[in-house]
């Protein structure tokens, strides 16, 4: 006699699992991690008063007031992002020729300054050009895309190479130090407002 | 005549038996990956745009806070506003919930953390300002502007 197999229908479990796929689907996240990686500098009790007098010509002075209006070195900023980079860039990689200007990349320090005023996305935007002046410099000493830099750069520890490219495009002196330092510097916002 | 009545005996259907396989696999694939936003953002985001982006290699050490003008203003005003987790916060009360993000993490990962700032691009300088004082006193110093990209102009 034949017996009969038990059997579960089955024809159903596509539909299933397409449900739960489309439910899955739905509520799914792309998680969006990116953004502009910054040090702040340690609590304010912890940072001695000490007055130290940086000289202006290795001070690159950018700010921004209330109204978005920039002010670069003291004078109006109306020209592109690009030129602002430019000229970041020129500033840094100074090395004395201009006495005006930085006496080397250790000294120059790329100052900000903004009011409680000004919005977060020119703030980005100037941040973002500084970084890029940074970037490049870096990127080139390396002998690596900028694209790639920042990749590198995002992690230098993951990998022995990351590392020594990481080190070669901050110029790493036998002292442990970088010669290209990143000196942002990003003041306490004014209250002037208006 | 006779050849052309011929019929053909191949099959002409998709074979379907194997569609739950593959449907599972894809079911699978998103339960994996899918992370469940834990809390509804009730602050307006507007990310701002920039080039040099960097991305975090260790999603567990990051923790957000959100920034910007609520979305419900006849409730909360149009001041912007610090929203952590569920909640909205005062800049006072970030050291607090800094450490109990630090205590969420391995005890060697603590300094580690990353706060991600997600402000929107209207919100004003002062009110971030006082989050990243509050966030150097709490000991977390390493913060990320979250932006997207931005298509790069070509010179």
């Amino acid at each position: 006699m034949a017996r009969s197999t038990p059997d579960i229908p089955n024809a159903s479990m596509a539909d299933i699992a397409f449900l739960l796929l489309t439910f899955f689907l739905m509520t799914t996240t792309v998680p969006n991690d990116k953004g502009l990686l910054l040090f702040l500098p340690p609590p304010p009790e912890a940072v001695k008063e000490e007055n130290v007098e940086i000289p202006e010509k290795n001070l690159f002075k950018i700010q921004i007031n209330s109204f978005d209006n920039l002010l670069v070195e003291n004078e109006i900023w109306n020209r592109s992002d690009r030129e602002l980079t430019d000229k970041i860039k020129e500033f840094i990689l100074n090395y004395g020729q201009n006495p005006q200007s930085s006496d080397n990349p250790e000294k120059a320090i790329v100052s900000f300054k903004t009011d409680r005023g000004t919005t977060h996305k020119k703030f980005i935007q100037i941040l973002d050009a500084a970084e890029a002046a940074y970037n490049e410099i870096y990127a080139e000493n390396a002998g690596i895309p900028v694209d790639k830099w920042r990749e590198v750069s995002s992690e230098p520890n993951a990998s022995p190479e990351n590392r020594q490219l990481y080190d070669r495009g901050r110029k790493l002196k036998p002292d442990g130090k970088p010669e290209i330092p990143k000196n942002l510097s990003i003041a306490e916002p004014t209250k002037v407002g208006g | 005549m006779s050849k052309f009545k011929k019929k053909t005996k191949t099959k002409q259907e998709i074979p379907t038996s194997s569609m739950p396989d593959v449907v599972f696999m894809l079911l699978f694939f998103f339960m994996v990956t899918t992370k469940m936003r834990e809390s509804s953002i009730e602050v307006q985001q507007r990310i701002p745009q920039a080039t040099q982006l960097r991305k975090l290699a260790k999603k567990s050490l990051i923790s957000y806070l959100y920034i910007g003008e609520p979305r419900k203003i006849e409730q909360f005003g149009k001041e912007p506003k610090i929203q952590a987790n569920d909640v909205f916060i005062e800049p006072k009360d970030i050291i607090q919930w800094v450490n109990m993000e630090k205590s969420e993490l391995d005890e060697v990962e603590r300094d580690a953390i990353t706060i991600s700032l997600k402000v929107d691009s209207e919100a004003k300088r002062g009110i971030i300002a006082d989050v990243e004082t509050e966030l150097r006193k709490a000991n977390a110093r390493k913060i990320l502007y979250s932006s997207n990209a931005k298509v790069q102009d070509k010179k």
